[in-house]
């Protein structure tokens, strides 16, 4: 080939001399920078992969002399957590939660924590805000199914409720009064109980469920629709509620019932993370 | 004689797919079946209709460009398809109520996600580098592909397996490994159509004219090769039933997870990196005019590249059940395979030496540019992320999601982009694309959706990395995963907006395609035959 075929008018380098579809390549050699960079990452590769664990061996691999190790590390970062916590773990985790004052350090970070447990473990329920959501109990509020004193918020997140892994879970059972009660005397019923709240309502049909929810509900409910912790009756004479208080969602829940189910922590949490969880839903506006 | 044959396995299997069809154990698997017995039958009548006459003969001296037509306006609609349902996505993200209660389970988010990814991975992207490598390897070859009527096979199997798992995600069947999705039986269907992608484009280097082989053809190789073991191990499951689409992995834990990313990684290194630079070397020095910078460069990167990207893998397990071991070797071969990969943007820049003039004129050089700038950031950014204290802020956040689509979008969408618009006129016999300043604008609203959708994308990845860590003084954690994800809402619209320019792009792309493809008489012959070209 020609002396000229074999070289780049423009750059005046030389090709090595094969075309392919008119595509020619130029005998450029390796960017010096380029080569360099690449040798450098070798070299720090091969430097890295002696401090690191890194070839693997018949039984088990190199360790590297640095010992690194993620499960170490990552062991040894919790445990720097605990021991600087220790102590005031301790203290929360023997206190009895109604004598503990809130100017204890175990008071605060029984608050914090509580927060942090809340964060990870409540809020997909209960809401990051803990401001609950339709069948998940808003905790902000000083309207409480099963009470909200210290011992009884404890019992509930300890022991969860309806749940069939507790023994102690908190229990109770509305039926489901589709299979009980006419439909008119449900529709009735639903006034009623929109007229308890004050809400929107039918007076006349309210006043024929009188009778219908001294009957019926008010074993559960209470004489004054008030509620009652133990039966985790909501109280039906305010406002808020658990299921909403549309007139649908009022007849689903007379109809149906509903059966709402929290999972038992005592077997997921420790003492101390139970009784920190406790002080910071009693302390977020409804604790009795 | 052939044509009973023919008739008579056409009858067969539509029969077995509706047996099939009526034993099938779940809705995807049937569903699949009446698919296969559709077509089947159709081809059988057809089949019929010909019974005996005889065929019109085949001009097979040129290039066998048919296919590739058929390539180029697959590539086209599916990668609208694929953007579509990315754009979707995106906003579901954002507005969850997008998740309609009437779509039920087939919309939710949960299905429509690998119905993205394998839309603009496999059906995009699969069909641009099959359809670019039939036409890179008879041009670089001076031969026309081999095995006649294979090709078409090929084109048609693929499609067909496209469509076997899109619906099939749809329906609720997937073996839940990231970009391997499909269940056992559409895996032996790729097999099949891969075996016969890798026999032509083999066939056709064997017969080649020219006595080397073109760097841009031992990309393709390396790619094809490579997708066909990765397909295969990462594959290997049991069936539950022959008459249902479930199927168990025979590797489990960690084993199975270091597979799966080894797959997973090589998925991104040989499909979307390999293949991809195979075009590139192609359609760069084709579109400048120049010769490509650096023979010795394209030599020492290959070798580089293919050999470390296989090693790479367990940087996606870092901090997981896997071995610190592999970690660590996983993290050292990712660093080391920045350079390499930097190789091929280097080539691809430095060819346009001497043709730089031409960024301003030619809106197709201008992609190509920025789809070359794209590679290199990601494969900067890649190697970055593989360090482990880097990826333990990265690992699960948006930060991954931008880095995948400034390569995609960037890098594997230009230079996509650039090479359609190179085929149309050539392979339609069009002087040129009907409409420059519609390239133009595609070059804009792509590019301003990139950096939209990557911008936004690296500031969620970094915020929500942060917050997750985030522990106050006590070492409690400060944020709760819902506060990060309404944290994240406005760079999750951004990011659909980006995604809006980004597909509107690739509408006004279609639509120039399309009127190039329409309009006017051929102004010359589309493509010389191999003689031909021999004695030019
Ligand atoms: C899987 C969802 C779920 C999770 C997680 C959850 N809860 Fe609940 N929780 C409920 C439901 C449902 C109720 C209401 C049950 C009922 O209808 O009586 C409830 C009730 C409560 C109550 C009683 C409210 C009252 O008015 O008496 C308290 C207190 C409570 N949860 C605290 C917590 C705490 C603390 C955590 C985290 C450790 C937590 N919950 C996690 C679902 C959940
Ligand atoms: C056996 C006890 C019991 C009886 C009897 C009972 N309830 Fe209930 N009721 C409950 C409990 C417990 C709940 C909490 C929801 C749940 O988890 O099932 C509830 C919830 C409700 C709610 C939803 C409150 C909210 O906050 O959304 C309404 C309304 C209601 N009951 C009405 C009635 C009416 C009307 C009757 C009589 C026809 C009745 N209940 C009888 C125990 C009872
Ligand atoms: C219009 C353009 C696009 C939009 C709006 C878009 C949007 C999205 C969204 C919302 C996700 C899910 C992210 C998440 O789960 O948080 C996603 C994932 C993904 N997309 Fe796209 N996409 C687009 C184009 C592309 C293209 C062209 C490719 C490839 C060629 C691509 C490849 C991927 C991949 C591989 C994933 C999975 C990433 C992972 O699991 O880490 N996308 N995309
Ligand atoms: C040297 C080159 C590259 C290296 C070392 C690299 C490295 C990485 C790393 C560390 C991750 C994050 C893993 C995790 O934390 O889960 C990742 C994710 C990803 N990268 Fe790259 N990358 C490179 C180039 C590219 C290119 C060019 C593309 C695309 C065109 C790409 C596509 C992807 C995809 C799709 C994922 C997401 C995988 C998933 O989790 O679903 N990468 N890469």
């Amino acid at each position: 080939m020609s002396d000229n075929l074999n070289k780049d008018e423009v750059t005046g380098v030389d090709t090595t001399g094969h075309v392919w579809d008119g595509i020619r390549e130029l005998n450029n050699p390796l960017p010096r920078w380029w080569l360099w960079c690449f040798y450098l990452t070798v070299a720090w590769g091969v430097v890295y992969t002696i401090a690191y664990p890194a070839w693997p061996l018949i039984n088990g691999a190199t360790s590297g002399f640095l010992g690194y190790s993620t499960r170490a590390n990552v062991a040894a970062d919790i445990e720097a957590v605990d021991a600087q916590n220790a102590e005031v773990a301790a203290q929360l985790a023997a206190a009895d939660l109604s004598t503990l004052s809130a100017d204890d350090p175990a008071y605060h970070y029984g608050v914090a924590g509580g927060a942090a447990v809340f964060r990870a473990n409540c809020s997909q329920c209960h809401g990051s805000g803990a401001a609950g959501a339709v069948g998940y109990p808003n905790l902000l509020d000083n309207d409480w199914l099963w009470g909200g004193s210290l011992e009884a918020i404890e019992a509930t997140v300890r022991h969860g409720v309806r749940n069939d892994t507790d023994d102690d879970a908190r229990y109770s059972e509305m039926p489901a009064f589709g299979e009980i009660l006419e439909r008119d005397e449900i529709t009735a019923l639903a006034e009623y109980v929109l007229a308890l709240s004050n809400q929107e309502h039918d007076a006349a049909l309210a006043a024929t469920a009188t009778e219908l929810f001294v009957d019926n509900c008010s074993s559960c409910h209470g004489e004054e629709a008030e509620g009652m912790y133990d039966l985790g009756a909501p109280r039906l004479s305010d406002a808020i509620t658990l299921y909403g208080n549309s007139r649908d969602a009022v007849i689903e829940t007379i109809t149906n019932a509903r059966f709402g189910v929290m999972p038992a922590w005592g077997p997921r949490l420790d003492e101390a993370e139970i009784k920190a969880v406790t002080l910071y839903v009693h302390q977020l506006g409804g604790g009795e | 004689m052939i044509d009973t044959v023919k008739l008579i396995a056409l009858g067969l299997i539509a029969l077995i797919a509706a047996l099939a069809a009526n034993w099938g154990h779940d809705i995807s698997y049937q569903v699949h079946a009446l698919i296969i017995m559709a077509i089947a039958a159709v081809m059988f009548i057809v089949q019929l209709r010909r019974f005996g006459s005889a065929q019109p003969a085949v001009d097979s001296t040129g290039y066998m460009d048919d296919v590739i037509r058929a390539g180029v306006i697959a590539t086209g609609f599916w990668g609208v398809v694929g953007f579509l349902a990315g754009v979707f996505i995106a906003f579901q993200l954002a507005f969850p109520a997008l998740n309609f209660d009437w779509g039920q389970p087939f919309t939710n988010f949960g299905r429509l996600r690998p119905l993205h990814t394998s839309a603009v991975i496999f059906a995009f992207g699969g069909n641009a580098l099959i359809m670019s490598s039939f036409y890179i390897v008879q041009r670089t070859c001076g031969a026309r592909l081999w095995g006649g009527n294979l090709a078409w096979f090929v084109f048609w199997g693929y499609q067909l397996f496209i469509v076997l798992a899109a619906t099939g995600y749809l329906l609720g069947g997937t073996q839940s490994k990231e970009y391997a999705e499909p269940e056992w039986y559409i895996d032996i269907w790729l097999t099949l159509v891969w075996v016969a992608f890798l026999a032509v484009y083999l066939g056709t280097i064997f017969k080649r004219q020219e006595k080397h082989i073109y760097v841009a053809n031992w990309f393709l190789l390396s790619f094809i090769i490579t997708v066909a073991m990765l397909h295969l191990v990462n594959n290997i499951s049991i069936p539950v039933s022959i008459w249902g689409s479930k199927s168990v992995q025979v590797f489990s834990g960690v084993q199975d997870a270091m597979v799966q990313w080894w797959y997973g990684h090589n998925a991104v290194g040989f499909f979307l990196t390999a293949g991809f630079l195979g075009m590139m070397y192609y359609f760069v020095p084709k579109q400048a005019g120049r010769p490509v910078f650096s023979y010795k460069l394209s030599i020492i990167h290959f070798w580089a590249l293919i050999f470390l990207y296989i090693w790479a893998g367990p940087h996606h397990l870092h901090y997981t059940a896997l071995p610190d071991w592999a970690s660590t070797l996983g993290m050292v071969f990712s660093v080391i395979l920045w350079m390499p990969s930097w190789g091929g943007m280097i080539n691809g820049l430095m060819t346009l030496q001497g043709a730089w003039d031409k960024l301003r004129t030619d809106p197709i050089i201008r992609m190509m540019v920025i789809s070359l700038a794209f590679y290199g950031m990601s494969t900067f950014e890649g190697p970055m992320m593989s360090i482990r204290a880097v990826n333990s802020l990265s690992h699960y956040t948006d930060w991954t999601i931008g880095h995948v689509h400034s390569g995609a979008l960037g890098w594997n969408g230009m230079i996509t982009f650039a090479a359609l618009y190179f085929l149309t006129p050539k392979l339609w016999g069009k002087k040129e694309m009907y409409s420059m300043s519609a390239i133009n604008w595609h070059f804009w609203l792509a590019t301003l959706g990139i950096v939209l959708y990557a911008s936004s994308m690296w500031v969620t990845g970094i915020m929500e990395g942060l917050m997750w860590r985030e522990v106050d003084a006590q070492g409690f954690l400060v944020n709760s995963f819902a506060d990060t994800v309404s944290a994240k809402f406005p760079m999750y619209v951004v990011r659909g907006l980006g995604g809006v320019l980004f597909l509107a792009g690739a509408i006004v792309m279609v639509w120039n395609m399309y009127m190039t493809i329409r309009g006017g008489a051929p102004v010359r012959v589309a493509t010389p035959s191999p003689s031909q070209q021999q004695a030019a």
